[in-house]
């Protein structure tokens, strides 16, 4: 029995985003031909790039890891109501808590401990760390939100620029060895994640070259428990509703501060867990930049998967291969820059949050037409 | 004499309303009207047809007895109509005087407009006693100098019939006596005014006719001087057929809920609740009659802790709650809330009806422990209550917003009652509601009253009122006017609702 | 730390305040009328890129003006259709077009350049050079007066014409009809609804404002500032202009002034590694980072108060 005027849900979970993905497509496309080549090529290229060899999947799902993370960062304040941009900024301030237990703790427990004793532990600090420091740069914001009126999307791209001059100060004056002209920390050597390559080879198993690790399984781990907390627990009950109807919240006894400042801490220890990925996982070192952007690629992420962890998952699969594809079409066709992705991006964002409404009344139109 | 407005067969529906059914008026020059009826009636809407804000489906606009099309509120303005809205239309941080000329600046600089504007103000100030200083910021300045500001700047676009929505509703009664005043000089120099009000007393002070609507039909119109309060509650009200409702008497015990002296004051400092002091007893439903906007619904959320008090106390079960201002221990403590508004607070829309089902106690212990929230014990628990409360479809999991208003009344019913509390406070509880769901619903009130709890319920229908409670009291401008029994006569109910206290002696 | 030196800040305050002024205002007029911009620096961006795709095409720096204005014009446009007409979210929106902007910018660079997103680098007769008048070279020599003077006159058209639009959008929000209508509508569009005015318009007309201005900063940036576009040359100086309008409360001559020191901070940070401040040294990214900082304290009300226009971000629709 549903009122006219509402689409059914496999329409507004699945039609519509893929509307939109194809109309960004198409445009990416247009953008394509206006440089002088062709399209369908260059889809084939992305496709082929991504899934067309063990190391392409490799690299998206390497890529997808960064993008569950931040696009559940997103999602997480979206349910509360909130819009958090600053998911770069707080991967980037989670990189202190990420490098710092592997620089420092790693070296004194190695002395004396055995390794397979040290670096379980000094590799939990490090994501709890990660986490921490993540969720702290969120949850000053959500503060100056819930406590002092602030905007939240101000204040999160503020605290995106201040971390990043924050960082440079800290890795040039305290994380550079004195002697390394490299703007980066001294290597982690003492305990960091392998990757499923070294691993494969501990095991006699060739694997192709690629960064992907098994901080992948967290991400998966992540989404689920994402999901739970927001549809099996009390906390993400409230979270939801503060987020659905604030008004509503109050009359049943929420505290919409609480909620803003505990759904923000949240979302920035989410984004912190790239950190995790990237230097303990990745680079094994704290660098300048490593988070690359993958905060706004949450936005994307968290508005095709319509907020929901398993579309996040889905979609942030998409965006690796996007990520993945576009880096071997620019190899492919040199006039095609890899910023592609980012043009895809943007379309994606613009159409799924901005232009939302923009053909639905249409589609409703045609839907109700078809089904008379 | 041409009428200064005649309306000919508005005929208006939104949806499923028909909100303006055939209804005709004509307004004499030079005069003040008055145009009276409940919430509901369609007072608004014929008023937003005038203005041009909504299109009539039918019928037919006379100004000056010449037929005219009004497609938007340039239009109106055009034809020498202004409209003083219930929310004032003002831009907070400008001046007085950019208020008024915006709109009509009359050129593309704004100099000689407020030069022009300042002079104009000044005629008008000494003319009609519409002084207001012109370089003062309107945000800062009290509601009754902003409504000032409203009629200037109607006066200032030229106009000729000016209509007031509500306009006293915000105002001390010093202030109203002030825009009487102003009114009646406006009618004394040549201008029409259209004021509409559930007021009575507004109604037989300064108005020369008055009009009835009831449920968007015109009634009746009337030469102001030879109707009476009585005659006009009547028209108001209508001879309804007073819905039966099976209930034997009262067995009122303890006292449950104790208010006294309560007064809550919005961000302006206008006291919306003022003074209000009652007790609500084990086994007795008080009932609270009221034009909506007298402060009933400030009442409920201060009395559940929604809203801070800003003086007085509340007491439940004996305990001072005053400075609670939890709703969710109350909750436990046994208030349950019924709130007046179900699509923006009793649930939420985009929720499934089981979550919606929780909204409130969504902590409790029998959901899930700790953290932990039990789906199959929050889908269960709903599917009780909808068998309970017969709420259709049956469906836990159906979006709340897909249920029609009755069904999300029971469910929200369901959710509140089914916590076994020591007091009910519930506001509106059949607005929107079928017949069906409206009987339904008084049953389980009246039941949940014969098991000895308590009840306070607020609504705008008097039938509803007096039908169930065992005591009445009456809300207007934040005061209890006074407290009937259930026999009171609806006549003079309704006098109270109109702020009219006969028995002043 | 030496006189000139000092000079020479003073001089790269106005250089680093022009891009920031003309956005600010930019974001003034739209969010003045209700329309929140975060896409400043994607408009910005494009702009840039076009003004010095067209200058090194056309072999002229106004033929590289126009296309700007028209590039970040069209940018308004669709934030404009997102957030008037189709009354989305304004924040996605903005977030949108920077990426956009970050993206297209480099793609089609790369494509036509295969300079990694560079433009060829321009002389200076494709460029905004500061401005050739009589007895300037001689000017500039006297002792002391000389380079105080250069502070103020050794720059392009654009720069005067950045500065300019300070009183001129100070002057046309105070006292025109039309500043008039836009700042009530900022505020209360359903009083300038019932004022018979068009809301919409009104604000199409502030996003093309916006538009415009963006694509004079962008034009300033690689064609007067730089000789050329290189990729993401706006480097946040977008944001740091949103940053401006919220410390200035929304205002234009506060806007100028909070250029003017946000311009010096970066100033400061470019001419120096770091400033000795009674033996203590102060690193350069405490320069970056103060503007937001500030704003942060300011926001929070700490300092002051900070009040952007009540209707801005959301969208108008005419039933309450």
């Amino acid at each position: 029995m549903s009122a006219r005027g509402e689409l059914p849900t496999w329409v507004d979970v699945g039609l519509i985003p893929l509307i939109n993905l194809v109309l960004a497509l198409l445009i990416s496309g247009l953008v394509v031909v206006i440089i002088g080549e062709n399209p369908f090529q260059a889809l084939g290229i992305m496709l082929h790039g991504a899934l067309g060899s063990l190391k392409g999947w490799s690299y998206m799902f390497y890529y997808a890891t960064n993008f569950i993370f931040t696009g559940l960062a997103v999602a997480v304040a979206f349910h509360a109501g909130l819009f958090n941009i600053g998911g770069d900024g707080q991967a980037y301030v989670a990189g202190l808590g990420a490098a710092t237990p592997g620089l420092i703790l790693g070296g004194a427990l190695a002395a004396i401990l055995p390794a397979g004793i040290s670096q379980p532990i000094t590799l939990f600090v490090a994501l709890m760390g990660s986490i921490l420091f993540g969720a702290f740069w969120a949850f000053v914001p959500g503060y100056l939100q819930a406590k002092r009126g602030s905007h939240i999307v101000i204040t999160t791209i503020m605290f995106n620029f201040i971390a990043s001059s924050l960082m440079v100060y800290l890795i040039n004056n305290v994380f550079r060895p004195i002697t390394s002209m490299a703007v980066e920390s001294k290597a982690i050597n003492d305990a960091y994640i392998l990757n499923f390559r070294e691993i494969g080879r501990l095991i006699g198993m060739k694997l192709p070259s690629s960064p992907l690790n098994p901080v992948v399984f967290l991400a998966f781990i992540a989404a689920f428990i994402i999901w739970y907390l927001l549809w099996r627990t009390k906390l993400g009950y409230e979270l939801r509703a503060v987020g659905a109807n604030s008004e509503a919240a109050i009359y049943a006894g929420i505290k919409p501060s609480r909620i803003i400042m505990i759904a923000m801490a949240i979302s920035g220890g989410l984004a912190g867990l790239v950190a995790f990925n990237e230097i303990l996982g990745v680079q094994h070192r704290l660098l300048l930049d490593f988070v690359g952007g993958a905060g706004f690629v949450g936005i994307a992420v968290a508005l095709m998967g319509r907020s929901h962890p398993l579309g996040i998952v889905l979609s942030a699969l998409l965006f690796g291969l996007l990520y993945q594809g576009g880096t071997e079409l620019s190899f492919a066709i040199q006039s095609i820059s890899r910023d592609m992705i980012v043009v895809i991006q943007g379309l994606v964002i613009l159409f799924m949050g901005a232009l939302e409404d923009a053909f639905r009344p249409s589609l409703t139109a045609l839907f109700f037409k078809v089904e008379e | 004499m041409t009428p200064a407005i005649e309306l000919i067969g508005i005929d208006k529906r939104f949806g499923a309303v028909h909100a303006n059914n055939d209804v005709s008026l004509s307004i004499a020059k030079s005069s003040i009207h008055g145009i009276i009826g409940e919430n509901g009636a369609g007072k608004s809407t014929l008023m937003s047809i005038l203005f041009g804000f909504y299109a009539a489906d039918k019928g037919e606009i006379k100004v000056q007895g010449k037929t005219v099309k009004v497609n938007s509120s340039t239009d109106a303005i055009a034809l020498g109509i202004g409209m003083v809205h219930q929310h004032f239309m003002l831009v907070d941080p400008f001046t007085v005087l950019e208020n008024v000329i915006l709109g009509a600046e009359g050129g593309a600089l704004i100099g000689p407009a407020l030069a022009k504007a300042r002079a104009e103000l000044k005629r008008l100030a000494d003319e009609y006693e519409l002084d207001v200083d012109p370089d003062a910021i309107v945000g800062e300045l009290p509601v009754g100098l902003q409504q000032r500001v409203e009629i200037l700047k109607a006066l200032y676009k030229g106009a000729d019939v000016l209509i007031l929505d509500e306009p006293t509703g915000v105002l001390t009664p010093d202030e109203a006596d002030h825009l009487f005043r102003i009114l009646q000089q406006l009618r004394n120099q040549g201008k029409t005014v259209i004021l509409i009000t559930h007021k009575l007393r507004e109604i037989m002070a300064i108005t020369d006719h008055v009009s009835v609507m009831r449920r968007g039909e015109m009634v009746a119109t009337k030469e102001t001087a030879k109707t009476s309060l009585e005659e006009l509650a009547e028209l108001m009200v209508g001879r309804r057929v007073l819905m039966h409702v099976e209930k034997g008497a009262a067995h009122p015990g303890e006292v449950v809920l104790d208010v006294k002296n309560l007064v809550w004051r919005d961000r302006k400092g206008t006291p919306r609740v003022d003074g209000v002091s009652f007790q609500v007893r084990k086994g007795e439903i008080v009932g609270i009659a009221g034009v909506s906007g007298n402060g009933q619904s400030e009442l409920l959320d201060v009395i559940t802790g929604i809203a801070k008090a800003t003086s007085g106390t509340v007491l439940f079960e004996g305990e001072d709650i005053t400075d609670l201002n939890d709703p969710s221990i109350l909750r436990r403590r046994g208030m349950a809330h019924v709130p007046e508004d179900r699509q923006h607070r009793g649930l939420i829309t985009s929720f499934s009806a089981a979550e919606s089902a929780i909204l409130g106690w969504q902590n409790d212990a029998g959901l899930g422990r700790s953290y932990h929230l039990n789906r199959n014990a929050v889908i269960e628990r709903c599917r009780k209550q909808m068998e309970e409360f017969d709420v259709r479809p049956a469906d836990p999991l159906l979006k709340s917003s897909k249920f029609s208003g009755g069904n999300q009344q029971k469910l929200i019913l369901a959710r509140e009652i089914g916590s076994n509390p020591d007091l009910l406070i519930v506001g509106q509880p059949t607005r929107g509601v079928d017949i069906g769901a409206i009987e339904f619903i008084h049953k389980r009130l009246i039941h949940l009253r014969d098991m000895g709890k308590a009840i306070l319920l607020v609504s705008v229908e008097l039938d509803e009122i007096r039908s169930l409670s065992d005591r009445i009291l009456v809300m207007f401008a934040g005061r209890v006017m006074g407290e009937r029994g259930p026999d009171a006569d609806e006549r003079e109910l309704g006098l109270l609702m109109a702020g009219v206290v006969k028995d002043a002696a | 730390m030496d006189l000139s030196i000092f000079l020479e800040i003073l001089s790269s305050t106005m250089r680093m305040s022009v891009p920031l002024i003309l956005a600010c205002l930019a974001g003034l007029w739209s969010e003045r009328s209700g329309i929140v911009d975060i896409g400043l620096e994607g408009k910005m961006l494009a702009g840039a890129f076009a003004a010095a795709a067209a200058a090194s095409y056309f072999q002229s720096p106004w033929m590289g003006l126009f296309f700007a204005i028209i590039i970040s014009l069209l940018m308004s446009l669709v934030h404009g259709y997102a957030s008037i007409t189709q009354r989305g979210n304004q924040v996605v929106s903005g977030v949108a077009i920077n990426m956009l902007a970050a993206g297209l910018t480099v793609v089609i660079g790369n494509s036509w350049y295969k300079q990694g997103g560079r433009t060829p680098a321009l002389d200076d007769l494709t460029r905004f050079m500061p401005i050739d008048f009589p007895g300037r070279a001689s000017l500039f020599s006297i002792p002391v007066f000389g380079p105080i003077s250069k502070i103020f006159l050794d720059h392009s058209i654009l720069t005067y014409l950045a500065f300019a639009m300070v009183p001129l959008s100070a002057w046309a929000l105070a006292k025109t009809r039309f500043g008039l209508r836009l700042r009530a509508v900022g505020e209360n569009p359903h009083a300038v609804d019932t004022a018979g005015i068009s809301v919409a318009r009104l604000r199409y007309q502030a996003v093309i404002i916006a538009g415009i201005l963006c694509g004079i900063a962008g034009t300033y940036l690689s064609t007067s500032l730089s000789a050329g576009f290189v990729r993401d040359m706006t480097a946040g100086r977008g944001y740091l202009a949103l940053t401006a309008l919220i410390f200035s409360n929304w205002r234009a001559w506060p806007a100028l002034y909070a250029c003017l020191l946000f311009g010096f901070l970066q100033a400061i940070a470019n001419f120096l590694q770091g400033v000795h401040f009674f033996g203590l040294e102060i690193p350069v990214q405490f320069f970056n980072a103060l503007p937001y900082v500030m704003t942060v304290i300011l926001l929070a009300g700490f300092i002051g108060k900070s009040v952007p226009p009540r209707a801005s971000g959301i969208p108008y629709t005419k039933d309450r």
